[in-house]
């Protein structure tokens, strides 16, 4: 975990806030776009604002940014299995 | 204790003298480290063995208490109408048997008790990577099963849903689910702390001369299952939580009338609940894949295709869960999918099934306590497999949906498959645990009642469920009576058989012969070190791994078992 220490250094707070202006933006995104009538592109839309949001959040504010490729590649696997469960589930509610 | 003359082992010969012939288990990690009671010494152990041997104990006195139930199940469907309880008490009793069983039980079962005991000694590492979130772990149990224990006797009464917990009935309820989901949610963390522990020891600790083709497959079967363990388990801690928050809250999350969606419940239960099977049946084939080759005194057939499926089965049955939901009203798209993808699952299945045969094929066979179990294990397994089969086919589940089928189908797995598995593990590893050996005879008559009683017990429910019988029912038409009769007395003999061998095996732990590291003649790490194993296991010196595991050159069984 060396090159995690070497690389730490805390991030800056505009950074900070530019990152929550960002989660703000996309959030104000969300809500507009279910008002927008496209029938299932809204669940698409939702699911594709929300997987940014929570990409901003793990990357600077979880401080995955820093780490090695080992614990960058963990959290990407847990990502797509859960791509994955959402995705088999909607085998069921997108045909009903 | 007196002295047992051992009349019919022909021990006395065998040069043995450091252990004495009778008493409990004493020498190596039994010992009671200098200046701490005996007690104290295991509340606060991090050694491995004893965390797995403390995991072992609670899960056999919880399975005691589940047979218990399920006899008194079995009792009341001996014949139609009220037998020996009331219907709101039956409700809660086979609730109260699935939930110990499933979540108290089996799930921790092999992987957390045999796991821990074995695995670091099989991988010859000094202890598990993280030994104090190991205690940690048992400690989760410990608490999760006191709160489901005290779910039963506060609130409006003990949880009457199943141990599926599938609502509108879980959401309305008046008995107290509440805290019996929260046991749950408890129960969850132990299991997903142990899969983390079990990943990183498998990856970090393994002795520097053991690759990844050289690793037992019981590790291997472990190493698969813990994947699942950290990865669905958080989801089944998500689903219990929604029910809690559903009933404390009233979010309306499954309720159509404001917006939500029950069939949302039921995907999110079985994505956790379905791979939790895996968890359960995973390590046993993995016990299996250990205990054929050293009874058979032949090399695996097939090592790497049994390592690949045990990861396959991790992965394909992770995307089979709503094979569990082709009538609650899913699209048909679903069920076509989901119907296709548990055809799937059968194959890595049958792959482990057919080169377990294989192995036995031209092998010179022990026909040894663990090895009894391990056939029983594949004949039951094989069972209960292809008649998942007919569930898993949507035209034919829809027949026997909810009906005794499928809980024939499911005790032929859990109970055949991972029970078997367990007992095997216990017959298999026990000399290298107490350093003594069991009445082997006694053993394989136990194995042999457990294997009438078990067909018995579930082969008449698969008859019940081809003609309509649905499961859970407190009361049937007279035309089922013969057939609960038989599977009531199959029950009795069940438990006839369990008694035995727990008998025996106790019998063994306080009697027993006395035996030398390696009595089957196994050529895992574990069987290097002395029957018990001591503390700090190898010592500071890695074990250097110069054979396969299932290389049995020059390793002869010992003159105890011969």
């Amino acid at each position: 975990m060396h090159a995690h220490e070497e690389g730490h250094h805390p991030p800056s707070y505009r950074l900070l806030i530019g990152v929550w202006g960002a989660l703000m933006v996309l959030t104000a995104v969300t809500v507009w776009v279910a008002q927008v009538p496209l029938g299932f592109l809204n669940v698409v839309a939702a699911m594709a604002v929300a997987t940014c949001k929570a990409l901003l959040v793990t990357l600077f504010f979880m401080h995955l940014k820093d780490e090695n490729w080992t614990f960058k590649g963990m959290v990407l696997l847990v990502f797509v299995i859960l791509a994955i469960f959402i995705g088999f589930t909607f085998f069921d509610t997108a045909y009903r | 204790m007196a002295e047992i003359p051992m009349a019919e082992t022909p021990m006395a010969e065998t040069p043995m003298a450091e252990t004495p012939m009778t008493g409990t288990p004493d020498g190596g990690f039994w010992t009671t480290p200098p200046g701490r009671s005996t007690l104290g010494s295991w509340l606060l152990t991090t050694d491995h063995k004893r965390i797995g041997l403390l995991y072992l104990w609670c899960i056999l006195a919880f399975f005691a208490v589940g047979v218990l139930l399920g006899l008194l199940i079995r009792l009341e469907l001996i014949a139609p109408g009220r037998t020996i309880m009331a219907q709101q008490t039956y409700n809660a009793v086979f609730t109260l048997h699935g939930v110990i069983m499933i979540f108290m039980v089996v799930i921790p079962s092999i992987p957390a008790a045999f796991g821990n005991i074995v695995m670091p000694l099989q991988i010859g590492a000094e202890d598990v990577a993280f030994p104090r979130l190991n205690l940690f772990s048992w400690y989760l149990y410990i608490l999760g099963a006191a709160i489901a224990v005290v779910s039963l006797f506060t609130g409006g009464g003990a949880p009457d849903t199943g141990w599926t917990f599938y609502v509108p009935f879980s959401a309305t309820t008046s008995t107290n689910v509440n805290v019996a989901v929260l046991a749950v949610f408890i129960l969850g963390f132990s299991s997903i702390l142990t899969g983390l522990n079990f990943i990183v020891t498998i990856h970090r600790l393994r002795a520097p001369s053991m690759g990844w083709t050289r690793m037992p497959l019981f590790t291997w079967g472990l190493y698969a299952t813990a994947w699942i363990q950290v990865l669905a388990t958080p989801v089944l801690g998500i689903t219990v939580l929604l029910i809690f928050a559903e009933r404390v809250l009233g979010l309306g999350l499954f309720d159509p009338a404001r917006g939500g969606d029950p069939i949302l419940y039921q995907h999110l239960f079985w994505i956790y609940s379905h791979p939790a099977v895996y968890i359960m049946i995973v390590p046993a084939m993995g016990v299996i894949s250990d205990v054929i080759p050293v009874f058979a005194r032949k090399n695996i057939f097939g090592y790497k295709t049994i390592a690949i499926s045990s990861l396959a089965i991790a992965f394909a049955g992770s995307l089979v869960w709503a094979h569990h939901m082709f009538v609650s009203g899913m699209s048909d798209v679903a069920v076509m999918v989901f119907s296709l993808l548990t055809f799937i699952v059968a194959i890595p299945s049958a792959v482990k099934v057919f080169n377990w045969v294989s192995t036995l094929y031209k092998g010179s066979i022990y026909l040894d306590p663990p090895l009894i179990y391990s056939l029983g294990f594949i004949f039951l397994f094989s069972m209960g497999g292809v008649t998942g089969l007919v569930l898993g086919g949507a035209g034919t589940d829809v027949h026997v949906h909810d009906t005794y089928f499928v809980v024939g189908h499911f005790h032929y797995v859990i109970f055949g498959g991972t029970g078997f598995g367990l007992f095997a593990a216990m017959h298999f590893w026990f000399p290298k645990v107490y350093g003594r050996l069991y009445n082997l005879k006694i053993a394989n008559v136990a194995a042999v009642i457990l294997v009438i009683g078990l067909n018995m017990l579930y082969f008449p429910m698969y008859l019940l469920g081809l003609e309509g019988m649905p499961r859970r029912y407190y009361d049937y038409l007279p035309q089922y009576t013969d057939l609960h009769v038989v599977s009531t007395v199959g029950s009795w003999i069940t438990a006839a058989g369990l008694a035995l061998m727990a008998w025996n095996l106790w019998r063994g732990l306080r009697h027993g012969a006395p035996c030398g590291p390696n009595p089957w003649g196994a050529a895992t790490l574990e069987w290097t070190l002395p029957s018990p194993p001591p503390t700090e296991n190898f010592g500071p010196v890695e074990p250097e791994v110069t054979r396969g595991p299932y290389d049995f050159k020059g390793i002869e069984r010992e003159e105890v078992v011969a």
